[in-house]
């Protein structure tokens, strides 16, 4: 089951690469049924999920690869992956509905991000190290291509830069991934296996430059300060689904990467460095929630929201690291947070991006002060983007109040210091209520004037994203029970 | 152990040579317009070969002609790669080649070329390892002048001058473990050499490797590769590149292994895989033309290939990797070659400019080449990085691994230097001249057999552990 939902869009992207005579309608329309073919099979597996046992997967596949080295095609999901597969179908989804309108190679552009899809899902069902790596690597690969291809602005620039900034965290990812496998016994790659019996507990020094080398890698991905500096660039130039994607599916590959590599597999290193991944958390928190308020560019101060938001992330995993003198509830609280939160930041960000795309589409520019009273030409944006805002501000009702609070009041509890972060949720709903102010309000005026409203596709790419968050922020028990259980296994396995 | 003639154990190594002599009397008496008879003798005799290699495949292993040629995995292993290397050199060739001035002598001396690497990649005593480098070596020079061309003129002398330097160090290496050793059998050599001095033991082995770098094309006998890749015709700088390195290296290991005290000569190894694979990489940033940044990049690799034999005997990961590396490189490396065989009139990387709009299929093959060399999966040179970083960690040099991936990092840059007018957006324009086509299904081929050998390296690794 979860091979095909892993590689239906990957052979769906080959044969549409395949067939050059077919028209752009037919190519466009052709992604919209995959992602929705998609999105139907992620839910049966939603429904059919149960909570696996401690320790195992649920809708388990393990084909043997490389035996040589110990490692195989191994797929299966737990609380932690199956929220990420199921945001990755849905911001693909978006994606397809958005592409609706594309004009410049309809046929590669679906393409390629179908190839994307298949990678991101590949990465979050992963349970083997280099399975996983694969998908990390090749997602990289297939970004590239698609900032390059078809972004807009210094596109090949910028391309470049996310390329070798992100190939470097890939690359140190694999010097941890190796550091695991010489360090186990027997010598495996399996994630289910080196989590069972994690290597080097007892070897401080090498556990340390493991966990290093895996946290360079992951912190690149995230980003957290100081690793960020590739992100700006890459979202102002990037088409807005590359975006879209970039933000809402692929930024999660780091934080993801913490929560089912880095802890389970190095417990014993992870709490000897919680205290610099909570440092390393709250200056991404303040650092960019301040940067982004100084931004006149809107798509770059979403960006470095997004630093901001995944800074929240990494302080909830680095306060469940806290061990002594903490309650474990208290520290399962703040993963599942962590968790929650990426679901959140992946289905907001995604829409505030998309959204961002339709202002160059019409005007060619994201300078928020070359607009002004936008809702009074396009009062379906002005509504969309305000509650895109809105929600990610941490507006109570939304699924980003559900998350921030519960990474707040599990961190708090573990360690104390954490609330240093809080002024970044005031720094945040100052940032978005500036950004209404200067597009949405006043008079009409500069770009403003003849806008177009948000059409059909666009209306209904944003819209459902936006949907989903806000009812993860009334019903939030739906995606909580799938979370929570596993969220106290690994605050469990840190513990060891 | 052998001590009888057994010429069946070396059949594969029989068929290329009496295909090479085949091709060269033949190729005389033949026409012009008829020389793919030639042709046609050369790919008979490279399959036969390889077909002979994988019958013994999974045969205990055991040496020959009184313990002076092993026929063992790697042996085996070293046969077929090279074999279906020089395959694909002669099926990207083609093109070139076909109705030519040379067409029978290229064969007689790829073939040639392609048995001295077999023999020096079997070799298990150091005599036979001198005659097979001279045998790899002498038609190399030929291969490199052939095209005659000033450039390709210098590029022959320059080979010539170092293959004759290098040459004469290693028969000086070689002479002086036969002093101190009493012997030239790897079998013996081991225990020869206990007792030995170790300033001559080591000054044998430093010159009996740096032969071997001169046929790798690693640091410091490297100088000669740009300019042959250059400067040769295509189907010499594709076959230069590649197939004397499957013998090189796979002989390299035998040698590290069979010496004692292998953490030192570990070391001096580990030292030159890290000086190849950053001097190639550096040498590649400022280049502009695709040959010559070829040329550099499998200097690099060289140095990447060098790690596991650097840690040989010290990880059972070692030669596996070696093994599947070399052949990962093999297919990778001449599907780049292949497609610069298909549009010869290319000099520039910037004349790649639009090649995704008008040749989908040589901008795929040149994509996977080129990502694959980078070491992306799922392509093969990335299994084959990642056993060879392991087996370095595994055989205690760490800081070996983090080499190889700084590097791989730094190489991204220049092969995305190439790649990037490729895939760079154009005017619908006038399409570019037609590719050759033997070159361009020579590239499809090599890099579907990159991909391939990557996703099913699992079950390679099982047939060469």
């Amino acid at each position: 089951m979860l091979s095909i939902i892993v590689f239906l869009p990957l052979l769906a992207a080959v044969v549409l690469a395949a067939l050059p005579q077919l028209d752009d309608r037919a190519a466009r329309w052709s992604w919209v049924v995959v992602s929705l073919v998609e999105l139907v099979l992620v839910g049966v597996v939603w429904a059919r999920y149960e909570t696996p046992a401690p320790g195992t997967l649920a809708f388990e596949e393990q084909v043997a690869w490389i035996p040589g080295v110990g490692s195989s095609y191994h797929v299966g999901v737990d609380g932690l992956s199956l929220p990420l597969v199921a945001l990755t179908a849905v911001v693909f989804a978006a994606c397809a509905v958005y592409g609706l309108r594309e004009q410049d190679r309809p046929r590669l552009q679906a393409a390629l991000f179908l190839f994307l899809q298949s990678m991101c899902l590949g990465l979050f069902v992963a349970a083997d190290l280099i399975v996983f790596f694969v998908f990390f690597d090749l997602s990289i690969v297939g970004m590239y291509f698609a900032i390059a291809g078809w972004g807009h602005g210094q596109a090949a620039r910028s391309a470049l830069k996310f390329f070798l900034y992100t190939f470097l965290g890939s690359l140190a990812l694999l010097l941890g991934f190796i550091g695991l496998y010489v360090a186990s016994r027997p010598r495996t790659f399996d994630m289910v296996a080196l989590a069972a019996e994690p290597p080097l507990l007892d070897d401080g020094f090498t556990g340390g430059l493991v966990l290093a080398a895996v946290l360079l890698g992951l912190a690149v991905k995230t980003p957290t300060v100081p690793f960020h500096t590739w992100l700006p660039p890459a979202h102002t130039d990037a088409p807005a689904i590359g975006s879209a994607v970039l933000a809402g599916v692929m930024l999660k590959m780091g934080t993801y990467g913490f929560v089912r590599i880095a802890m389970p597999m190095l417990p014993a290193a992870w709490r000897d460095w919680a205290w610099v991944i909570i440092a390393v958390g709250i200056v991404s928190v303040l650092y960019g929630a301040l940067v982004a308020l100084a931004q006149t560019d809107l798509k770059r101060m979403i960006a470095y929201t997004s630093v901001n938001h995944m800074g929240y992330v990494v302080l909830a995993v680095g306060a469940a690291g806290v061990v002594a003198g903490s309650d474990e509830q208290a520290r399962s609280v703040a993963v599942t947070g962590a968790v929650t939160q990426m679901v959140s930041h992946g289905l907001i960000t995604g829409a505030l991006f998309l959204l961002a795309g339709v202002l160059y589409d019409r005007t060619a520019t994201y300078d928020m002060g070359a607009y002004g009273g936008l809702a009074k030409p396009a009062p379906r944006f002005a509504a969309c983007f305000a509650v895109g805002a809105f929600a990610s501000l941490g507006l109570p009702g939304f699924s980003g109040f559900i998350a921030e609070f519960q990474v707040f009041a599990g961190s708090i509890a573990a360690a104390p210091v954490t609330a240093l972060a809080l002024p970044g949720i005031l720094l945040t709903a100052a940032l978005f209520l500036l950004a209404l102010q200067r597009l949405l309000t006043g008079p009409t005026a500069g770009a403003s004037v003849g806008f177009t409203d948000l059409r059909a596709a666009e209306l209904w790419s944003v819209a459902p994203l936006l949907g989903l968050a806000l009812l993860i922020g009334v019903l939030p028990r739906t995606l909580l029970d799938v979370v929570e259980p596993a969220a106290e296994v690994v605050v469990r396995l840190v513990g060891r | 152990m052998g001590t009888a003639m057994q010429p069946s154990a070396l059949l594969p190594e029989i068929c290329l040579l009496l295909g090479a002599l085949v091709a060269l009397l033949g190729g005389s008496f033949l026409p012009r317009q008829r020389q793919w008879v030639a042709r046609l003798v050369a790919v008979v005799a490279l399959l036969a070969s390889a077909a002979a290699a994988l019958v013994a495949l999974g045969d205990p292993a055991r040496l020959v002609y009184t313990d002076t040629f092993a026929v063992d995995g790697a042996t085996t292993a070293a046969r077929v790669v090279a074999a279906a290397a020089t395959l694909l050199v002669v099926g990207l060739g083609v093109d070139e080649l076909a109705g030519g001035h040379q067409e029978s002598e290229t064969y007689t001396l790829l073939l040639l070329s392609t048995l001295g690497a077999v023999v020096m990649a079997g070799a298990a005593d150091l005599l036979v390892l001198a005659v097979g480098f001279l045998l790899a070596s002498i038609p190399l020079y030929g291969l490199i002048g052939l095209s005659r061309t000033p450039r390709a003129a210098e590029a022959a002398l320059k080979t010539y001058l170092l293959g004759a330097l290098f040459g004469i160090t290693m028969l000086l290496g070689v002479s002086v473990l036969y002093g101190v050793a009493g012997t030239t059998t790897y079998t013996s050599l081991t225990a020869g050499l206990q007792e030995a001095p170790p300033a001559a033991v080591a000054l044998g082995v430093v010159a009996v490797l740096a032969g071997l770098m001169f046929k790798a094309g690693g640091v410091p006998g490297h100088f000669w590769v740009p300019d042959a890749a250059q400067g040769a015709g295509i189907t010499a700088a594709a076959f230069v590149t590649t197939v004397p390195k499957v013998g090189a290296l796979v002989a390299a290991y035998r040698l590290v292994e069979a010496v004692p005290g292998t953490a030192g000569t570990g070391l001096l190894v580990a030292s030159v895989a890290v000086l190849s694979m950053t001097l190639g990489n550096l040498a590649a940033y400022a280049q502009t033309d695709p040959r010559r940044l070829l040329g550099w990049s499998t200097v690099s690799q060289v140095g990447y290939l060098l790690v596991p034999v650097a840690v040989a005997g010290r990880s059972d990961l070692a030669l596996p990797s070696l093994l599947l590396y070399l052949a990962a490189y093999a297919v990778t490396n001449l599907a780049a070659f292949a497609v610069v065989a298909a549009l010869p009139g290319h000099r520039t990387l910037s004349d790649y400019r639009g090649l995704g709009r008008h040749r989908p299929w040589l901008a795929g093959a040149l994509l996977v080449s080129l990502l694959g060399l980078v070491g992306t999966p799922p392509t093969a040179v990335f299994v084959g990085k990642l056993t060879t970083a392991s087996a370095a960690w595994d055989g205690g040099l760490p800081w070996l691994a983090v080499a190889v991936l700084v590097n791989t990092l730094a190489s991204l840059f220049y092969y995305l230097r190439w790649l990037a007018p490729v895939v760079a957006r154009t005017e619908p324009g006038a399409a570019a001249p037609a590719p050759r086509p033997f070159a361009e299904v020579a590239a499809v081929l090599a890099a579907a057999a990159s991909l391939l050998l990557g996703v099913m390296s699992g079950v390679v690794l099982n047939a060469l552990a």
